[in-house]
């Protein structure tokens, strides 16, 4: 029989996906298991000239039978034989430097009677562990197995493999490994217990003549070096030290090509704005497509830089004890050990966080760390947080050597982390999951990271990023764009009549000009009637219009909203780095009605705390989406973090005013 | 006298008696901690909570509540 398609399989941590990768290089899909947000990867590879295979890659699981989501995936995988696509061949990946563990699964997937091959893997770890394994000897307990081993890492014995694959033929069982119905014990917890432990005792068995190792475990590297990464003074000061590197990566580095980017669209849609004719689809392309596609493309150094050290770090095995050592100290929130990258993450950006949530496998605290970690501040916070701080904050040292804007910047980050830890507390009583939490968790060996996995991870997850939820954030733009840009009347047209144009078409008096239209163009337009439509419900905030227009157009993104203010208050934004005018500008607003500052500690702080708590962006909302499969969870983090916001700044200006 | 896992001193080797019945009976027992094998305590994590054990050459890390549901013989 010619096998079209194969399934791989195996425990966690057995080079499953190393296998994968070698396979199918970059010809990869990434989906979702039918109705649930299990990654589903298949692939295409050549056998020979004549040959191709599509390969599906199994979420990795330690028993047939499913204890999460992802478990279940591969149970419901496994037993619907009659489905049309069923593999004609199971690839099982085995890992020979720990043959018992894994021979579980692999006789329980045996006695189901399907088409299997097993893939020895590890083969250089149990040589360094000085384990000598007999393929013949572990052959004859599962007739009709094709035993090939192939090394992950290096590619060795991968055309045995292929060959395997071709020449594939399935035979029926004659015998099982353990005589037990597996499907009949589904739901049979104490017949699955039994059933482990008979096999284990076969398993045992037949290894005491198909394996031999020393006496003594090796000491290895690997033990050496946990003893450190774990220590209660030195573990936590290298995973500190680990995490301030990555951070120093991501501002530093991120930065010099979101620059750039930011550069190339600005300048290509003022290009098409100049270039093409001018009407409704030149603006449309220019002011609303183009910079939408910019800004789905602008947030790619963040998410790729990220992944690529946490990709690193989970290639390496250093990710696990990085899991070990913090999961005692999230229980207490309702969240896992697990939740600590997804949360660290999120104070670069919180797409990447949301993104790497994946990794946690109990479904209460996956969905708990997805809803919370937006709170943590994220880099798009920190213009906001810095012009807000320079408008209100006065220049002064407190116990002699803290200089106070630095202290309350250190405030809000503070403020934003205990939040999320506060909210997931709230959250562990709301939510209702069935599945317990649980972290037995295999600790794998240290290994040096393969740069070409890496690379494919980073690409993945970046491609993910660009078409699930980039789609969304460009739809988004542009409706914010038409509600910035359209007016239901022409009034601004009027006012702008009426506006004396510069006798001298010098470029300084110009660009007053053009600066004071955008403002009276933006105070006029749906979204400034929205800004002023929502006064009422602002001014206990102790904010007004214009501002209410720069919280909602900074929707599109946190850092919107430096130039929201600077187009309402008619400021030229071009090389002024520290926003020095606009500052200017805002200090002198004067309420008309009680002859007030407009921006004073009060309205200051509260702006700050609301930046703090609002969800306001909307590519962390679309992200949220693609990961929960549903629009029931990021419209729940709107309202939530949204409520917050509001409370949170109403109590501010209440106190401080 | 019966002990659990959680109570072992770390480097000590000791010998699986037992996991008491519930929700991760099998889910332990198909870790690879079944009656009769022999486990060894590599390390903690601060606070002694979770655990790290080497179970037949690989490393196990399980919470000290999972820990306590693993009889061993004395």
């Amino acid at each position: 029989m010619e096998v079209k398609h194969i399934a791989l399989i195996g425990n966690p941590n057995t080079g499953k996906t190393s296998l994968f990768n070698l396979l199918t290089g970059l010809n990869q899909q990434v989906g979702n298991f039918p109705g649930v947000t299990v990654e589903k990867k298949s692939g295409r590879f050549q056998l020979d000239q004549n040959h191709s295979v599509t390969v599906t890659d199994l979420p990795g699981t330690y028993s047939l039978f499913p204890r999460s989501r992802d478990e279940k995936v591969v149970y419901d995988f496994l037993t619907k034989k009659d489905t049309a696509d069923f593999p004609e061949a199971i690839a099982v990946v085995v890992d020979a430097s720990n043959l018992e563990r894994n021979l579980l699964f692999f006789s329980q997937l045996y006695d189901l009677g399907l088409p299997l091959i097993m893939v020895l893997s590890m083969t250089d770890v149990a040589e360094k562990r000085q384990i000598r394994y007999s393929s013949s000897g572990i052959a004859k307990h599962f007739p009709g197995v094709p035993i090939v081993a192939v090394n992950g890492r290096s590619g060795e014995g991968l055309t045995d493999l292929k060959k395997a694959i071709l020449k594939f033929e399935h035979s029926p069982r004659l015998e099982k490994f353990v005589d037990a119905d597996l499907i009949a014990i589904e739901n049979d917890e104490a017949a699955q217990t039994k059933d482990a432990e008979l096999r284990f005792q076969k398993i045992h068995y037949v290894l005491k003549t198909a394996i031999h190792r020393p006496a003594e475990n090796v000491s290895t590297f690997s033990n050496k070096l946990d003893k450190l990464l774990v220590h209660p003074i030195a573990g936590y000061a290298i995973f500190i030290a680990v995490l301030l590197i990555i951070f120093q990566f991501i501002f530093n580095f991120a930065n010099v090509p979101m620059d750039f980017i930011d550069g190339v669209f600005g300048d290509f849609s003022a290009w098409v704005g100049n270039t093409l004719p001018a009407g409704v689809f030149t603006d449309l392309l220019s002011e609303g497509i183009i910079p939408g596609i910019g800004g789905v493309v602008v947030f790619i150094p963040q998410i790729a830089l990220l992944f690529f050290f946490l990709a690193l770090l989970e290639e390496t095995g250093y990710m696990s004890r990085v899991v070990f050592i913090m999961d005692r100290l999230m229980r207490p929130f309702g969240l896992n050990g697990k939740s600590v990258v997804p949360m660290m993450s999120s104070v670069a950006c919180a797409i990447p966080g949301v993104m790497s949530a994946r990794n946690i496998s109990s479904w209460k605290d996956r969905m708990i760390t997805i809803m919370v970690s937006p709170l943590m501040s994220c880099s798009a916070r920190i213009p906001v947080y810095t012009l807000l701080i320079n408008l209100v904050i006065p220049d002064q040292e407190v116990f002699g050597f803290f200089n106070l804007k630095g202290l309350v910047l250190f405030g809000l980050y503070s403020l934003g982390v205990v939040m999320a830890l506060l909210m997931a507390v709230v959250m562990k009583f709301i939510l209702k999951s069935r599945d317990k939490s649980f972290l037995l968790l295999e600790l794998p060996s240290y290994k040096f990271p393969r740069m070409k996995y890496v690379g494919i991870l980073v690409f993945e997850k970046v491609r993910v990023f660009i078409w699930d939820a980039g789609k969304v954030i460009l739809a988004i733009s542009i409706i914010l764009w038409a509600l910035a840009s359209y007016s239901p009347n022409d009034k601004a047209e009027r006012i702008i009549a009426d506006l004396p144009k510069p006798l001298l078409q010098d470029s300084l008096a110009m660009k007053e000009y053009n600066v004071m239209v955008a403002s009276i163009e933006l105070e006029n337009s749906y979204m400034g009637i929205l800004g002023k439509g929502i006064e009422p419900a602002i001014r206990p905030l102790g904010y007004d219009w214009k501002m209410g227009i720069a919280l909602l157009t900074s929707f599109a993104a946190r850092e919107v909203f430096v130039g929201s203010m600077a187009t309402i208050y008619s400021v030229g934004v071009e090389d002024d780095e520290e926003n020095r005018q606009l500052i200017d500008r805002l200090r002198n607003q004067v309420n008309p009605d009680t002859g007030e500052k407009v921006y004073n500690l009060a309205s200051g702080g509260s702006l700050m705390i609301f930046y703090v708590f609002a969800m306001q962006c909307m590519a962390t909302l679309a992200v949220v989406k693609r990961e929960t499969n549903s629009w029931k969870w990021p419209i729940i983090q709107l309202l939530y973090m949204g409520v917050l916001a509001y409370l949170g700044a109403f109590i501010t200006f209440t106190l401080l005013s | 006298m019966k002990s659990s896992l959680s109570k072992i001193n770390i480097g000590q080797l000791v010998r699986v008696a037992s996991i008491t019945q519930g929700d991760l009976q099998v889910k332990l027992t198909e870790m690879g901690l079944y009656h009769g094998k022999e486990v060894k305590v590599l390390f903690k994590a601060p606070f002694g909570d979770p655990i790290a054990v080497d179970v037949d050459g690989y490393v196990l890390s399980l919470r000290k509540s999972e820990a306590d549901l693993v009889q061993i013989e004395a």
